[in-house]
């Protein structure tokens, strides 16, 4: 076997949303030749789905925001289990990632004096989002795309092939991060030396040999099955780095958006922007009752207005006025909505209403939020301005993901490499704000991409060799779902990969949702196991080219490796903070603040043998986390400090 | 809610050849096209091949071609056909079939890259971009471009035409060669780069005879021909054609 | 799948090559040739009706109301329109119609105007017949060539549209006299000449070319805030062209067709006061 085509690049990035373009960006930049992988075609990535806003505290709306603030909402966002050194370059950054943006030809809505216009936001002291009315993702995927191809355009001039020092293969997906061979010597051994991917259209399979390789994956919702995310968003980097040995950070935090449509079925979950909150729209229940001043936690008493008066005189002087509590972080509205509707207080499809037909005139919501209007026009027949919507929680993004170094996005433990954006963890710790994924994916892609040309420049000369059999064995792998039957021929016929895909969704949404039990995550753990087993005799029909059976057979694995994730780190917290909530222990512990989870692969080999639901293919330990930075504390008012941090952090 | 039956035709095959399948698929409340193209990958045709990502009409990755019209599958709700009629589904005719709705889109990104870029001004750092609300919108619009294709799909110049692919950008591309030339910071033609005359002499424009398909079928709702290609084709003429202009010039370039 | 597929030279439309194999032309089920049919069978009978009334040489005045078709009106053999639109710039050697002279640049206007050329690419010459329709035509060079690479004229005949539609309005103006040339008197004929002319007018003004010219042209509207208000009331007409097309084309014609019918006699001009 292994006469699989083979190419040579310097940095390969996987993953083409907004992490991994800037990454891709900032290696060629710096020199490196670079290879981006994607499933979709180019320009397609999650990203799109991005709607609010890039947040970075350009102060162009209110003269006193700074990154202080910013850094200050991200950790309190984020309860204080943020990798602050993280929260504290993302701050700092974010400002000039989006003015560059605009050196790139990106057009965001203005300010009247000709800046980039800020909205509100949840969880944002000020005025703070970079918007382009509420299609920012697709501005910022453009952008990137389009500075993309000028930088082939410049290598076309010079070398007359666009792609000889940038290229993007769509529609490809790698199934597995290739090392040195374990016996190459202590030095050389265990680096990362490629990836092995093959082809969606024709299923060929191809290796890149690349001393540096950045995940840029994104997140892990498509385990669940009321979601925002797409089909691609499987979980494929956060399987791909545990697999090469690369822990994951924090994954029990899983963060279900308040605001996602709950009617018609087919597109439950999509996501409504938070923007429409920003913008003054209200929530309300079937008594029509503006129910989040009944859920705003101590912690934020003294942030959030206590009448619907001062919450309305807000939106036009934000400067004397608290801001309403529809504006509270994400966690907290999702849980109300959550208890409005088990309260029987629902809208009639299960959700609760958002309202903005009676706030704004139909003119302003049309050109504030024309994509919303277009959307449930066109999906649900609900003309907003005319009626209220109907919206219920929906999972969206994971704030756990690979441990990273703060400062170079590199992967703990796998030399070469590197995660940015949503697959990477411990940015916005147990929650993440809205808007602060887009200036994450933008601060850390380019440090990714940065340290990744830099690390793999150093070893120019001594390029980590492909262990061909690691590729003999991906490729075995690849080509499993199409033996299946063949492989075990006694038992039970082979598994249809839907089927199971359901299950697992029905699984992860049930019993390791929005509330979690004890009891259920047991139970899920144990159905885990059992897919994991059926799994492997998924089996599809037809042949290699372009076969989405065969495709969601391969992601299976992923989805499985990463649900336990979920599942193990979520019955290990005994405690509720951010996008982790335990009904049997439902307060925040101060005990817990400065615990990180740690999962990895059971088996280092990588292989997948584990179907025992008591051990399973993960193993979880414990770590503590580095103390917060004095100046850094000192940014926060010791009376807020108390019911984060424990005693002994304090005063130390 | 209710649930029937509904009858499907759905292109199936390859670059070698392929034909309409028939198909009997459930449909429920409130489904759209791409669901029961879903339906039928989960219960019927597991290797069916298929675009999508976002299923909310965000990405333009789900354009298939629906009882005849280039449309997004996400965006098709059951609701607007009969019960009792047959839908068909193609793969968009206009490019070269890969698979079943998969068609390959290169010539697309083809285009894009003999689009010259963006030109950032000389002497203006990063953060001292101004630029006013009313300068921007005209380019936004066509920024909503989610690149679903279905205007250079439509579009007869290249559907009716193969040989015409060289010569010709499409709605898409010249739609981008009108947002630099509208952009209030572009700095081409400083450069000597002259956008208003390479959309007629390097990207075809003149093959564009304004029938407006691609505004019809734009799932984004941009007013391709009115705002971005017959503006271009006046800036073409006033470069080559206007008389009033070319006196102008001469006047001008007198004094 | 790579970004850089080189699309490949060869010929042909929906049915050849590497496309889908359907030979179906098309797939749609829908009237598709309702718009076409329609819009075919409206040009042709306004291009009936207009060539036999510009040849009809006859009939076009009724004091006080000159036809659109005939005005100004620029020979010798012209009927005498007191203070009216006939000035003898082609002296006695113009044989036939003198509406034919004055004909070309409203016609010409309408010829390369943005919206009828849609109409009757569509509706004529089927390129296409509708959208996703495969058109018969072997070869397709659009407006690149001779003869449609005149159609980038249109601004030509727009200055002379704004020429006409001036002498038009001072025809409207003339119309608020009685048949004795007294002023300040309005008849049936005032209104539909004032309806022509506002609506002609509003055509006029809604073409993509006068959009162009008054503000389009700008990069930047925030330099030019009389413009971009010029730009954008354009704009909104602009949106309406279509309509403001079959409305005047449909106003221009009764206006003749009502000069035609007093002056033929077939009824007098009720006159208002």
């Amino acid at each position: 076997m292994s006469v699989v085509d083979r190419q040579e690049w310097d940095v390969v990035v996987v993953g083409a949303g907004g992490a991994g373009l800037r990454a891709a960006i900032e290696a060629r930049e710096r020199g490196a030749r670079t290879a981006v992988i994607c499933k979709s075609l180019f320009g397609k990535a999650h990203t799109v789905m991005a709607e609010g806003g890039i947040a970075a505290a350009m102060a162009n709306v209110n003269e006193h925001d700074d990154w202080r603030v910013h850094f200050r909402d991200t950790m309190r966002g984020g309860k204080f289990l943020n990798q602050w050194r993280m929260a504290e370059l993302h701050a700092q950054e974010a400002p000039d990632r989006v003015w560059e943006l605009e050196t790139w030809g990106a057009l965001f809505d203005r300010t009247k004096d000709g800046r980039i216009s800020q909205r509100n936001f949840g969880g944002h002291e000020y005025p703070r989002l970079a918007h382009v009315g509420d299609r920012t993702g697709l501005e910022l995927i453009r952008t990137l795309q389009q500075k993309i191809v000028a930088l082939q355009q410049e290598d076309h001039r010079e070398t007359g092939d666009y792609e000889s020092r940038l290229k993007v293969f769509q529609e490809c997906t790698v199934t597995r991060v290739l090392k040195t061979a374990p016996d190459s010597g202590s030095a050389a051994g265990n680096r990362v030396s490629g990836v092995f991917a093959y082809d969606r259209e024709s299923g060929r399979f191809f290796v890149l040999e690349a001393p540096a390789v950045v995940i840029a994956t994104g997140g892990i919702g498509k385990s669940f099955k009321v979601t925002s995310n797409s089909w691609e968003y499987t979980g494929d980097g956060h399987a791909l780095a545990l697999l090469a040995g690369a822990p994951l950070l924090n994954m029990e935090f899983v963060q279900f958006h308040p605001t996602g449509m709950v009617w018609p079925p087919s597109v439950k979950g999509i996501l409504v922007t938070e923007s429409v909150r920003g913008d003054g729209g209200v929530l309300r229940n079937s008594e029509g009752k503006r129910f989040m001043f009944d859920y705003v936690p101590d912690v934020f008493k003294e942030k959030y207005a206590q009448s619907e008066d001062e919450a309305d005189r807000w939106y036009e002087d934000p400067d004397n006025n608290r801001r309403p509590p529809e504006l509270l972080p994400r966690d907290e509205v999702a849980r109300a909505i959550n208890a409005e509707v088990k309260a029987g207080r629902g809208s009639p499809h299960g959700g609760v209403f958002l309202d903005v037909s009676t706030r704004m005139p139909a003119e302003v919501i049309k050109r504030r939020l024309p994509s919303m209007y277009h959307q449930f026009k066109e999906l649900a027949d609900v003309d907003i301005t005319a009626e209220a919507m109907e919206v219920g929680p929906t999972c969206h993004y994971v704030m756990g993901g690979i441990a990273v170094d703060s400062d170079t996005a590199a992967a703990r433990g796998v030399p070469g490499l590197y995660a940015a954006g949503e697959v990477a963890g411990g940015m916005h710790g147990s929650n993440r704000l809205g808007g602060n994924s887009l200036s994450d994916l933008l601060v850390f892609g380019r440090r990714a991409g940065w340290h990744a040309a830099e690390y793999a420049a150093g070893l120019a000369h001594e390029r980590p060799a492909v262990d061909d059999v690691q590729v003999d064995a991906a490729a075995a792998e690849a080509l499993r779902p199409f033996s299946a039957e063949v492989e075990e021929p006694t038992e039970a016929p082979p598994e249809n990969p839907y089927t199971l895909h359901q299950e697992l969704q029905q699984t992860m949404n049930d019993l390791v949702g929005i509330i979690r039990r004890e009891s259920e995550m047991a139970q899920a753990l144990k159905k885990l196991a059992e897919l994991r087993v059926r799994a492997r005799r998924a089996g599809v029909e037809g042949h290699r080219q372009f076969n989405p059976g065969w495709h969601l057979a391969l992601d299976l694995r992923n989805m499985l490796l990463v649900s336990e994730c979920v599942s193990r780190a979520a019955l290990e917290r005994t405690e509720s903070r951010g996008g982790h909530t335990r009904e049997d222990h439902p307060s925040m512990d101060r005990a817990w603040r400065n615990v990180n989870l740690l999962c990895r692969l059971t088996d280092p080999t990588g292989g997948l043998a584990a179907t025992d639901p008591a051990h399973g293919q993960i193993t979880l330990t414990r770590e503590t986390t580095d103390p917060i930075r004095p100046d850094l504390l000192a940014l926060f008012e010791k009376e807020e400090l108390v019911k984060y941090l424990a005693e002994e952090e304090l005063y130390e | 809610m209710s649930s029937y039956e509904a009858r499907f035709k759905v292109w199936r095959g390859d670059a070698q050849g392929g034909d309409l399948e028939d198909f009997k698929v459930e449909v429920n409340d409130g489904e759209v096209v791409l669901d029961i193209i879903h339906r039928l990958q989960a219960t019927q045709a597991p290797d069916l091949a298929v675009r999508w990502n976002c299923k909310a009409g965000k990405c333009g990755s789900c354009s298939a071609e629906i009882n005849g019209r280039p449309r997004l599958m996400c965006m098709t709700r059951m609701s607007v056909f009969e019960r009792d009629e047959t839908i068909t589904v193609t793969p968009l005719r206009a490019f070269p079939v890969v698979r079943d709705l998969v068609t390959d889109v290169g010539f697309n990104y083809q285009k894009a890259r003999e689009i010259p870029s963006f030109v950032p001004p000389e002497g203006l750092g990063p953060g001292d971009y101004r630029m006013f609300q009313e300068d921007v919108d005209r380019p936004q619009e066509f920024r909503k471009c989610i690149e679903c294709f279905l205007c250079q799909d439509t579009c007869h110049v290249v559907r009716d035409h193969e040989e015409n692919k060289q010569a010709f950008a499409g709605p898409r591309f010249l739609m981008r060669v009108a947002e630099l030339d509208m952009h209030p910071l572009d700095a081409a033609e400083e450069t000597g780069l002259d956008r208003g005359r390479t959309a007629q002499d390097e990207h075809g424009l003149g093959y564009c005879n304004i029938t407006k398909c691609c505004t019809e079928v734009c799932p984004e709702g941009i007013r391709i021909t009115d705002n971005a290609l017959i503006p271009l084709k006046e800036r073409a003429v006033d470069r080559k054609y206007d008389p009033l202009v070319w006196l102008g010039n001469k006047i001008r370039r007198r004094s | 799948m790579a970004t850089g597929t080189e699309p490949q030279p060869v010929s042909g439309g929906v049915r050849t090559g590497t496309r889908a194999a359907i030979d179906a032309p098309h797939l749609r089920t829908d009237r598709w040739w309702l718009a076409p049919a329609a819009t075919a069978a409206g040009l042709l009978a306004f291009v009936v009706y207009s060539t036999w009334r510009a040849f009809a040489d006859a009939d076009y005045y009724a004091a006080p109301y000159v036809s659109p078709f005939y005005s100004p009106c620029l020979a010798e053999r012209c009927e005498p329109m007191r203070a009216g639109p006939n000035w003898e710039i082609f002296g006695g050697w113009w044989g036939i119609s003198p509406a034919i002279i004055i004909l070309i640049f409203p016609l010409g206007f309408r010829l390369t105007c943005y919206y009828y050329r849609k109409a009757y690419y569509r509706g004529f010459w089927a390129s296409p017949p509708a959208c996703a329709v495969a058109e018969p035509h072997k070869k397709y060079t659009g407006e690149t060539r001779f003869p449609l690479i005149l159609q980038n004229i249109h601004r030509y005949f727009f200055y002379a549209a704004i020429l006409v539609a001036g002498i038009l309005t001072y025809d409207t103006v003339l119309a608020f006299r009685d048949e004795h040339y007294a002023w300040g008197h309005m008849g049936l004929g005032t209104l539909v000449f004032l309806v022509n002319i506002v609506l002609i007018w509003a055509y006029t003004l809604s073409c993509h070319s006068c959009r162009h010219i008054v503000g389009g042209k700008l990069r930047h509207f925030s330099k030019h805030p009389v413009r971009y208000r010029m730009w954008q009331w354009v704009g909104k007409l602009n949106a309406r062209h279509m309509q403001l097309a079959w409305a005047s084309l449909l106003s221009v014609a009764l206006a003749d067709f009502y000069v035609y019918l007093v002056a033929s006699g077939v009824f007098d001009d009720p006159r208002f006061f």
